[in-house]
């Protein structure tokens, strides 16, 4: 198991956004965590990211517990977060972005080819290499974070919401490099709003209502569970 | 110069510079021109600066504060100005690079000032009780050399205590504690007379060694102010080249992701405390440093010297002069110290013009004279995102 939380609870001052989630990720798996506005997904990847400490319950990652760690520390085990909107830094450019991406390494040779791998994946940032990654669009900006966040070369990325604001077409192109990169071998949580294309992509996937989960299965079984296709796919 | 290498390849991107801003088309040739052009040009402004205090040709004279009787002593006055840009950069790196609005920042600076009273005067109730414990004569007090690490420890540890429990506020609430710490340190000075000598202050502060004139007097006296002028200019380009250094490190670089988006540099592996605690004492440590050059020249403090007003005249010059740019805190300082005591006799109309100035620069220009762009970016992009959310609402 390479990720677990155990009846996770993180509340913002008495408002409490996660009541005792367990969720687990096997690696090599992409797990898709699905749900409508403030269902808790951000939150979630908060709890699992560190930026945001829990009130109780536990966090493992690869068998350890790293509850207690700081989001810095918890990059240096190897997890990474793209976070939604626009979590780049706005006033450096491309390539300084992606550098702060690799921050914690110092196998200089290696992080050379991941430039090349982020590049590779996302040609728009390598014709923007030294634009201001503030004044770039919002889908640039999304692959940008989802580029830095490959720079620390995880063991599980975390996604959260990288289809938010972007028009259909870049949808669909961000998900299907986000099939890219889990088949290259990053095991991948992601979550998201846009059920469809995140059942469609993921091996299993949860259903968040209201801090809890509600559903489980594996993205294909979710996909025809007619209350899931009344509630997130707005079909009957 | 003004700007990091990263900054110099960013103003490719965009040739027509930053906000449309005139004149930064010159700093761009100036900081992609080669070393063996930028070299001449900074000796020439560096002998410059040590001519100043010797300047008496018209109408360059006019520069001057000493023209009428009135007027202040031309030397102390530059000697002020460099004193206040040494603090001018140390505060640069909190606001500027860390982005932590200290608020308190006399409180460094006062303490590096009694640091070198208390322990230098052979008067001080500190070294009096020093001399008594171990039977010391009279005369005895810390020496000079000994005064500077003393106050640079004392910095440190007093950065690192009000930092550790403050570093974890943002915002707001970390200038309001800071700015409470700047007034703790002056009541504590006025008040606990038995170490500080309380409102009387603290006289007879010692001078920095040198080579006995021939006339007996010591080479850093009242009459040769030139000399205190000099050596403080010597201690701020030795401190800039430092923070230079720091600027451009892998420090520097985790300053300004803390400062882009705090959350975002957790997540890449930044540990935020550690490098805001960093920032402080560094900070702390050149606002010392300031506070001793100053001291020294007085040879008397007194807490009233340190009120918080002078914490917000510093705050002015990092603002003023463009916060995140070293030269830019420079200039503040310099036109916050300069204008002044040069146009003494619209005294009265001082604290008028300061507000006048200050509004002005928040209005025509919020990223200050002479900008960090990418600070400007960073003000521009927040403009945009607030914009972006009044649209949503």
């Amino acid at each position: 198991m390479l990720l677990q939380l155990e009846d996770v609870v993180l509340a913002y001052g008495k408002i409490e956004a996660l009541h005792g989630l367990t969720i687990d990720v096997e690696e090599g798996e992409v797990v898709a965590l699905i749900g409508a506005n403030g269902a808790g997904k951000t939150s979630t990847m908060r709890a699992v990211s560190g930026v945001r400490g829990i009130q109780s319950g536990r966090i493992i990652f690869q068998g350890e517990d790293v509850t207690k760690l700081r989001a810095d520390q918890r990059v240096r085990k190897g997890l990474s977060l793209a976070p939604e909107g626009r979590g780049i830094f706005p006033g450096m450019t491309v390539v300084e972005n992606l550098d702060m991406g690799a921050y914690t390494r110092r196998d200089k040779p290696e992080v050379g080819k991941d430039f090349d791998r982020v590049f590779d994946l996302f040609p728009r940032l390598n014709e923007r290499r030294k634009q201001i990654a503030g004044t770039m669009s919002g889908g640039e900006q999304q692959m940008l974070a989802i580029g830095r966040a490959l720079m620390a070369r995880p063991k599980l990325l975390l996604l959260d919401e990288p289809s938010m604001g972007l028009a259909p077409m870049l949808i669909q192109q961000i998900f299907t490099i986000i099939t890219e990169i889990a088949e290259q071998g990053t095991t991948i949580l992601v979550v998201e709003q846009n059920a469809k294309q995140a059942l469609s992509r993921a091996d299993r996937a949860y259903v968040l209502e209201t801090g809890r989960i509600v559903k489980t299965g594996t993205g294909a079984d979710l996909l025809d569970d007619p209350s899931i296709r009344e509630a997130y796919l707005g079909v009957a | 110069m003004s700007d990091s290498g990263k900054g110099s390849d960013t103003a490719v991107a965009s040739p027509k510079g930053l906000l449309g801003l005139p004149h930064l088309g010159l700093r761009d040739k100036w900081e992609r021109g080669p070393i063996w052009m930028k070299l001449p040009v900074v000796l020439a402004l560096v002998s410059f600066c040590f001519y100043l205090p010797f300047l008496n040709i018209l109408p360059f004279a006019q520069v001057r504060t000493d023209l009428s009787a009135a007027g202040t002593d031309w030397s102390s006055v530059l000697f002020l100005i460099v004193v206040y840009m040494i603090v001018a950069v140390g505060l640069n790196v909190v606001i500027g690079l860390a982005g932590l609005l200290d608020l308190g920042y006399v409180g460094f600076y006062a303490l590096g000032a009694y640091s070198v009273a208390l322990f230098g005067s052979s008067s001080s109730p500190v070294t009096i009780s020093l001399q008594e414990k171990f039977g010391f004569s009279e005369g005895w007090a810390v020496p000079f050399a000994a005064c500077i690490p003393l106050a640079i420890a004392f910095a440190l540890v007093a950065g690192v205590i009000l930092g550790a429990p403050t570093l974890r506020l943002r915002g707001d609430y970390l200038a309001i504690v800071t700015m409470g710490f700047g007034e703790i340190i002056r009541i504590i000075l006025r008040n606990a007379t038995d170490i500080t000598g309380g409102p009387k202050g603290v006289i007879g502060i010692p001078k920095p060694p040198g080579p006995v004139d021939a006339d007996g007097r010591d080479f850093f006296n009242g009459l040769d102010v030139h000399r205190w002028y000099w050596l403080a200019l010597i201690v701020l380009f030795l401190l800039m080249f430092l923070v230079r250094r720091l600027e451009n490190s892998r420090v520097g670089r985790s300053w300004l992701a803390i400062r882009e988006d705090e959350d975002a540099a957790r997540i890449m592996g930044v540990n935020a405390f550690k490098f805001k605690l960093w920032a402080f004492a560094i900070g702390a440590m050149l606002g010392a440093i300031a506070g001793v050059l100053f001291a020294s020249k007085q040879g008397v403090v007194e807490p009233n010297g340190f009120k918080l007003n002078l914490s917000f005249l510093f705050v002015a010059m990092v603002v003023i002069g463009g916060s995140g740019n070293m030269m830019g805190a420079l200039f503040g300082a310099f036109l916050i110290t300069y204008l002044p005591e040069r146009f003494r006799f619209l005294d009265q109309w001082r604290p008028f013009g300061f507000g006048v100035a200050l509004v002005a620069v928040m209005v025509l220009r919020p990223q200050g004279l002479i900008p960090n762009r990418r600070r400007a970016r960073e003000l521009e992009d927040r403009k945009a995102e607030a914009e972006e959310a009044a649209v949503d609402v």
